[in-house]
């Protein structure tokens, strides 16, 4: 197996696309390296993105923030603006693994593993968030809900990595959320996981809601039916209810050793009204 | 294909050594520099044992490959007293017995220590959340959290 | 440094219920100690084992000649280099194990019989050429139905994993096969008869899951083998001198050939009372001629090593309105994994040991079914059968509207009282817990929304055993102890804190090591709670021998008779008649003349430690339910345990709450879960569930001292009670809390949300 530590993109994207056996990205490294070890995977190249400057910074961008795709969960959390802008996100990146796991692990990685449980991910799809990515045939911007395909199946072509996350400018009285279920307090992977990202007018009513659910499909779903439920609305009871109603009805879960169906279904309907509890608490003090 | 040659630095001493592609950092720092306080128990980032600091953030060492620390500077439990003088939390952990077996020790002191250079005054929920993922099977972390709560005390009086 | 802890002036001890540091706590916590993985040795090998992807089948073949070609590879092992063993029964802690078993755990010979099963090792260069050769070993494997559940085994239709098992304890005995090793059954009384003069009769049953005990450092061993036939092992045990005789055993060595050290060992738990790599290490090294050191990775260590097991119990007990019990009856089924020897005897004898009855009846059922083969975990059995129970009495005392406290006070075992299994009780302080219990904070403390309390009793009975121990004294007056029962958790400094105590020297004069099988005679494992009470009453035994011939010494020295020569305050003096007559010695000063008045003075016990005696609890725990989703927190726990004496209260207080804290995940998210393919789904710790930091509270201790007065000093043994409470105090707690009862572990969100939602249609949930 071979290693390589390019230090610009075109130098990655070249590296990935030449090789004839399996290329990987190496970013944080916290899934790869056990699918290693497990022989899940056996690589020929592992292809270190950690030395390209741009895939390592968190800027400033048309309102947002552009956020390289090997920043870790540790560094999104000591950036006070970010998680200021979208907390939602920052905290889901940093509910991965444990505190070792975020000194390492990546929103790239989190996204490109191909789990439908990623953290992560429910909460940038709930942002609104576009994956830039980068490849033999130049850049393309994606919503982050079209990357994942099934599991471990993503629309990359050979050749394509994440560069980074284009988090757009947020509109006034806007606040993001995720929660997880799992049944510890920590070190789970997710049973259900729920990004909520809602927008209100100045006389609180839901302007805008973007509704995300993950571990619940064979990947993390947008469930414009849930977003439809809040806006126009106040986000009462009432709504919340229709919430939990549209959350459930677009589980399409599967039993095993983390959870049954009836239980995930159940599950993301109360998560959906949790995570929109709290997104409404910081669209009212945004 | 030829090992990597890696210089790094490992408790504030230069080191070289040689690594294939997929040796962990945690193989490296046992197997080639003899470091056996940092302890291997899954593998798999999931128990905490094998705790270091990389540049001064808490990573475990079986989640990264030797050859990805090139140049790194990285800390592990051997370099926390300084010299002949114990570290507050190792007298802590002592003197709390905070350890039984003591297995779980070396990765607990480094996380702890992590946790207090970022944040001096903890609370016991926030000293039990940052510590999820280091596993005690002994001790049942009672004890753990107070000599950690007990030496952050101390390092703020002293 | 160590003048501070002594006791104050004007207390009965000097030393005993202090809390100096522990003299390994140095090493420990800077990472120089050296636990099973950390030994290299100049030109080792790497072993590494093949193990069944199937959970049945038949061992046709194994052809390793591919595997031997592979430079690098220096050694393989098979079945073929461990001679077939007879039929016998030797003890392993508090369970029994036969060695025509053992030496098919540690390799299978005609048939694997759970995934994992052991069927080849090599030994070669490196990790990479040892993985390659593995994939060179061709097995044939003739694939057999599989059985893992134990009621599904007992069917007479199951797959059998033994063809010549038949059930023991039945009369007449069975004319089939089966995989029902044994029946026993323990009765006092008539539960008939006492059934009838019931006015409440409660009547349940209860499924447990096969849950590991979690130690953090996976086995590990390494070995040598010289041309000349001696032999090393360092390896991390609960128990050398027990690695020592099974590796002989199997491997037709004399025990004089092998020298075995205890590396410090990361967690056992019962789990390293056994023998899984050592033998297989020591094989690989004699025919390489190099060292081998093996190591276990999480997954092997629970595919392949013994967790407990999982089982069925059915408990039933009848009462008066005014609460006292007159019938108790148990039927306990309990799963021992490949091979005969569950603990289902020492369950039954545990189920209804806290109660004075006068009909009981336990009957129990070991069997066999395709998973590894269980080990001791703490307490083994215990814990089972107190989850069924304790909840029964919780649900009578519910019923006649009783105190859970005052219920079992009425009932409750005191000295005299005969055990169900047969002994009689001394003096025990199984009372005294329940009225601290009753007296304790936190059974006044009002519950918050979605919370609940409940209260559990548990016991367990502790043993004694073989045991040596050596004490010198050097020429300086410092002494050197060496003590054979491996540390797991603080013996180190309680042995010194005894040995200092009788001696009346300053702690930090008394050097402790944990000796290897060369340097003692033998010593019974660290287990069954044994530890602080063996090596202690040895400990006293040869600290009194060092002081005896410190007397004689002096005596000739002052030409009187021996019995005119007294140890007082760490030295000699003339007694009676004669005192004054000559300046007393100090053991420094009598170290000093040693050589001149006979030669090196030292203590050197050799006994079967007798008078271990039972150490009963009660634990108080309040959760809360998280309504719409089911989840379970611990938020608040007070175990109370009777300790005898505590030598040192900081580790008597950690083994309460290591005991607790495994007792919460065993009865909230531990367990093993396989798929209908026989294999282990769950082999890591991302998904077996042990607690985590932020998932306990505080866990309040209280350490109830009644005294055994068969030690010395008064110790019990306390290590493996505390796990015996906990799993019904919280399923007592969440009954308390949402109006259901949970008689299947774990108690697991998707289940707790599930059963909420039944009772809630019928009206019977109280969240």
């Amino acid at each position: 197996m071979r290693y390589e530590a390019p230090k610009s993109l075109d130098q990655a994207v070249a590296l990935l696309s030449a090789e004839k056996g399996e290329a990987r990205v190496l970013a944080g490294g916290t899934d790869l390296l056990v699918q290693m070890r497990t022989d899940v995977v056996e690589p020929t190249l592992l292809v270190d993105i950690k030395g390209i400057a741009e895939l390592r910074q968190i800027k400033e961008e048309a309102g947002g923030f552009r956020v390289g795709a090997a920043v870790t969960g540790a560094e999104l959390k000591e950036h006070p603006e970010l998680k200021a802008a979208w907390p939602g996100v920052v905290e889901a990146a940093n509910l991965i693994g444990s505190t070792q796991v975020q000194g390492r692990a990546t929103m790239g990685g989190n996204l490109c593993n191909g789990s439908p449980a990623a953290d992560s991910v429910p909460a940038l799809i709930a942002a609104g968030a576009k994956a830039c990515i980068v490849g033999p045939k130049g850049r393309r911007e994606v919503p982050v809900e079209d990357v994942m395909l099934a599991p471990r199946k993503l629309s990359l072509a050979k050749g394509e990595l994440i560069a980074s996350f284009l988090l757009p400018a947020r509109a006034p009285h806007t606040g993001d959320a995720y929660l997880r279920f799992i049944p510890r307090t920590e070190m789970d992977i997710a049973v259900v996981g729920c990004g909520v990202c809602l927008t209100l007018d100045a006389k609180g009513t839901c302007t805008a809601a973007r509704v995300s659910l993950g571990a619940v499909a064979e990947r993390p779903l947008l469930v414009a039916a849930a977003a439809a439920a809040l806006i126009g609305s106040k986000v009462d009871d009432a709504a919340l209810g229709k919430l939990d109603a549209a959350a459930r009805a677009a589980c399409r879960p599967i039993d095993d050793k983390r959870g049954t169906k009836d239980y995930r279904i159940k599950v993301a309907g109360v998560l959906a009204r949790r995570a929109a509890q709290i997104a409404l608490e910081r669209a009212r003090t945004a | 294909m030829a090992k990597h040659h890696i210089a790094a630095t490992v408790n504030g001493d230069a080191v070289e050594f040689l690594c294939e592609t997929d040796e962990t950092l945690l193989d490296v720092l046992r197997n080639q520099l003899g470091l056996t306080g940092t302890k291997e128990g899954c593998s798999t980032g999931d128990c905490g044992a094998c705790s270091v600091t990389v540049d001064g953030r808490l990573v475990c060492s079986c989640l990264m490959l030797g050859v990805e620390a090139g140049g790194k500077s990285i800390a592990t439990v051997e370099g926390i007293a300084d010299g002949e003088t114990l570290h507050p939390l190792q007298r802590k952990f002592i003197e709390h017995a905070a350890l039984q077996c003591g297995i779980c020790t070396p990765g607990f002191l480094v996380a702890a220590k992590s946790l207090l250079e970022k944040k001096p005054d903890p609370t016991e929920t926030e000293v039990r959340y940052w510590l999820a993922g280091n596993l005690c099977r002994c001790t049942g972390y009672d004890k753990i959290v107070r000599a950690v709560l007990d030496a952050a005390a101390e390092m703020r009086g002293a | 440094m160590q003048e501070k802890v002594k006791n104050a002036p004007g207390s009965e001890f000097q030393w005993i219920g202090t809390r100096p540091d522990r003299p390994d706590g140095v090493d420990k916590v800077t990472g120089r100690a050296r636990f099973g993985a950390d030994l290299a040795m100049a030109g080792q090998l790497v072993g590494l084992v093949l193990r069944s992807p199937h959970a049945h089948a038949r061992l046709k073949s194994i052809d390793a000649s591919a595997a031997l070609k592979l430079p690098g590879v220096k050694a393989v092992v098979t079945r073929d280099d461990f001679k077939d063993q007879p039929s016998e029964f030797i003890p392993a802690g508090e369970m029994m194990i036969n060695y025509r078993d053992v030496v098919r755990s540690v390799m299978a010979r005609e048939k694997v019989l759970f995934e994992g099963h052991a069927v080849a090792a090599v030994a070669a260069t490196s990790a990479a050429v040892a993985k390659q050769a593995l994939k060179l070993i061709k097995v044939d494997y003739e694939v057999l139905p599989h059985v893992i559940d134990v009621v599904e085994a007992m069917r007479p239709d199951a797959p059998l994993l033994h063809e010549d098992l038949i059930t023991a304890g039945v009369e007449p005995a069975p004319t089939k096969p089966s995989n029902v090793a044994k029946r026993i059954e323990f009765a006092i009384g008539d539960i008939e008869a006492g059934f009838k003069q019931a006015d409440l009769v409660v009547e349940r049953s209860f499924t447990t899951k096969a849950v590991h005990q979690g130690y953090i450092e996976p086995h590990a061993c390494i070995a040598t083998a010289s041309e000349d036939g001696q032999a090393e092992l360092w390896v991390s045990t609960q128990g050398h001198w027990i690695v020592r005789a099974h590796c002989a055993r199997l491997l037709g060595w004399d025990v004089s050939q092998i020298r075995v050290t205890a590396a410090e060992i990361g967690g056992g738990f019962g789990g390293k009372t056994v023998v899984y790599l050592e033998p297989v290490a020591l094989a690989l090294a004699k025919k390489s001629g190099r060292p081998v050191k093996m190591v276990m990775t999480r997954e092997e260590v629970f595919r392949a090593s013994g967790p407990t097991s999982g089982a069925h119990v059915r408990i039933k007990i009848g009462a008066k309105k005014d609460g006292r019990i007159v019938a108790a009856e148990g039927e306990l089924k309990y799963q021992a994994g490949a091979f005969p020897g569950s603990p289902v005897q020492p369950g039954c004898m545990c189920a209804f040991a806290p109660y004075d009855l006068e009909n009981v009846k336990v009957v129990g059922y070991d069997v066999v079914s395709n998973r590894p083969k269980v080990a001791a975990y703490r307490a083994p059995g215990g814990p089972i059968a107190e989850f069924a129970v304790e909840q029964i009495i919780d649900e009578i005392a519910q019923s006649i509207g009783m105190d859970g406290i005052e219920l079992r006070l009425k009932n409750a075992a005191k000295q005299g009282t005969k055990a169900a299994y047969g002994p009689k009780f001394g003096p025990i302080g199984l009372i005294e817990t329940l009225e601290a219990a009753k007296s304790h904070a936190h059974w006044r403390t009002p519950l918050g929304k979605n919370q609940g309390r409940g209260i559990a009793s548990g016991f367990w009975f502790n043993i004694g055993g073989e045991t040596a121990v050596s004490l010198s004294l050097n020429e300086d007056g410092t002494l050197s102890l060496t003590a054979g029962t491996p540390d797991i958790g603080g013996l180190r400094a309680s042995l010194c804190m005894m040995a200092a105590e009788e001696l009346g020297v300053d702690l930090g004069k008394i050097r402790v090591q944990i000796g290897d099988t060369g340097q003692l005679g033998y010593n019974f494992l660290t287990g069954g709670s044994r530890s602080t009470f063996s090596s202690g009453m040895a400990t006293v035994d040869a600290a009194r021998e060092v002081m005896k011939e410190a007397c004689k010494r002096a005596a000739k020295l002052w030409e009187l008779p021996e019995d005119a020569v007294e140890y007082v305050n760490g030295g000699v003096r003339p007694a009676g008649p004669n005192a004054g007559k000559h300046a007393p010695m100090t053991l420094k000063d009598i170290a000093g003349i040693a050589g001149k008045t006979g030669g090196p003075i030292a203590g050197y016990a050799r006994i079967n430690a007798h008078g271990a005696a039972p150490s009963f609890a009660t634990h108080i725990a309040d959760v809360e339910v998280d309504p719409e989703t089911g989840r379970v927190w611990v938020v608040r726990y007070t175990a109370i345990q009777d300790a005898g004496r505590a030598i040192h209260p900081s580790y008597v207080e950690g083994q309460y709450q290591g005991g607790v804290a495994q007792g919460i995940g065993w009865a909230l998210n531990e367990e093993y879960i396989y798929g209908a393919d026989g294999k282990l789904q769950n082999a890591g710790f991302l998904d077996y569930r042990v607690p985590v930091a932020s998932d306990l509270p505080m866990i309040d201790t209280v350490i109830v001292e009644v005294p055994n007065p068969r030690h010395p000093y008064g110790v019990r043994g306390v290590g493996e009670t505390p796990i015996c409470p906990p799993m019904a105090a919280i399923a007592n707690a969440v009954c308390n809390a949402t109006g259901v009862r949970f008689t299947d572990l774990p108690m697991s969100p998707p289940k707790v949300l599930a059963a909420l939602d039944e009772a809630r249609a019928k009206g019977k949930a109280k969240i």
